[in-house]
């Protein structure tokens, strides 16, 4: 559900013929290294007040690769990622087999997927992170999972 | 003959595959083979015969928009990828 209470599709779920996958086992956390936490917190900043966003290549060992990637909106309220630079990237960490993060910054809201960022999200094997800077001097960072326009957060560790 | 990358999601409509090698000399002639064999893709990526607007595909690493769109050759390229967009917002 979103923030309203309303189910969003994806764009690739066709109504009427998929059904509901159901989970109800906890998300398992996401394990966030500080020099990457502090890597994103010092990109969504950097471009303030802009949107920022990025993707993280996470290792079987937990080591985590990190990419920034151009806006192509370059805009305070919505993000487009420049498409080679992600092609480059999510083709890395395919070959590599390693697990999908995705992040974006929210520069005035609260660190939890907007209407927009669930009706575009088509990476269900993604870890949705967002780095809030609503709060300039605390900046937070929260995941979460967003299957068929159902959201369910993830709890980031930061170690 | 190039060989499409398939993005995860929509993989269940592939059996699985994450590669698939098809033929055809243009963009257009690949994912119509694609469909044409995997036809539950064919809603999902192509809306009144075009590519919907918010999936990018790629002939090795260009944007067919910025080539001839679905009429980009293939011929002699390693890779079709499609890849939907990754995009969001604040509100």
């Amino acid at each position: 559900m979103n923030t309203s209470g309303e189910m969003l599709p994806d764009p690739f779920t066709i109504p009427d013929q998929e059904t509901r996958v159901s989970d109800d086992t906890p998300d398992e956390a996401f394990r966030l290294d500080r020099a990457t936490f502090d890597a994103m917190v010092e990109h969504a900043s950097s471009d303030f007040p802009y949107e920022v966003c990025g993707l993280l290549g996470v290792r079987p060992d937990g080591s985590i690769e990190h990419w920034e990637i151009a806006n192509d909106e370059r805009s305070m309220t919505y993000y487009r990622m420049n498409g080679k630079e992600q092609l480059q990237a999510m083709r890395e960490i395919e070959d590599n087999g390693w697990d999908l993060a995705i992040y974006h910054s929210h520069t005035h809201t609260e660190a939890y997927p907007s209407r927009t960022d669930v009706e575009l999200a088509v990476y269900p094997e993604a870890t949705y992170l967002i780095v809030s800077l609503q709060d300039r001097d605390q900046p937070e960072v929260r995941g979460f999972h967003i299957l068929e326009g159902e959201i369910s957060e993830v709890p980031v560790h930061v170690t | 003959m190039p060989v499409v990358r398939i993005p995860s999601v929509l993989r269940k409509h592939t059996d699985g595959e994450p590669r698939i090698e098809t033929e055809g000399a243009t963009v257009r002639e690949v994912v119509d083979a694609l469909v044409t064999r995997f036809p539950e893709l064919r809603e999902r990526l192509l809306e009144d015969g075009e590519i919907r607007g918010f999936v990018n595909v790629y002939v090795d690493d260009e944007d067919i928009r910025y080539l001839d769109g679905m009429d980009t050759e293939v011929a002699g390229a390693d890779e079709v990828a499609i890849m939907p967009a990754v995009a969001g917002g604040d509100r």
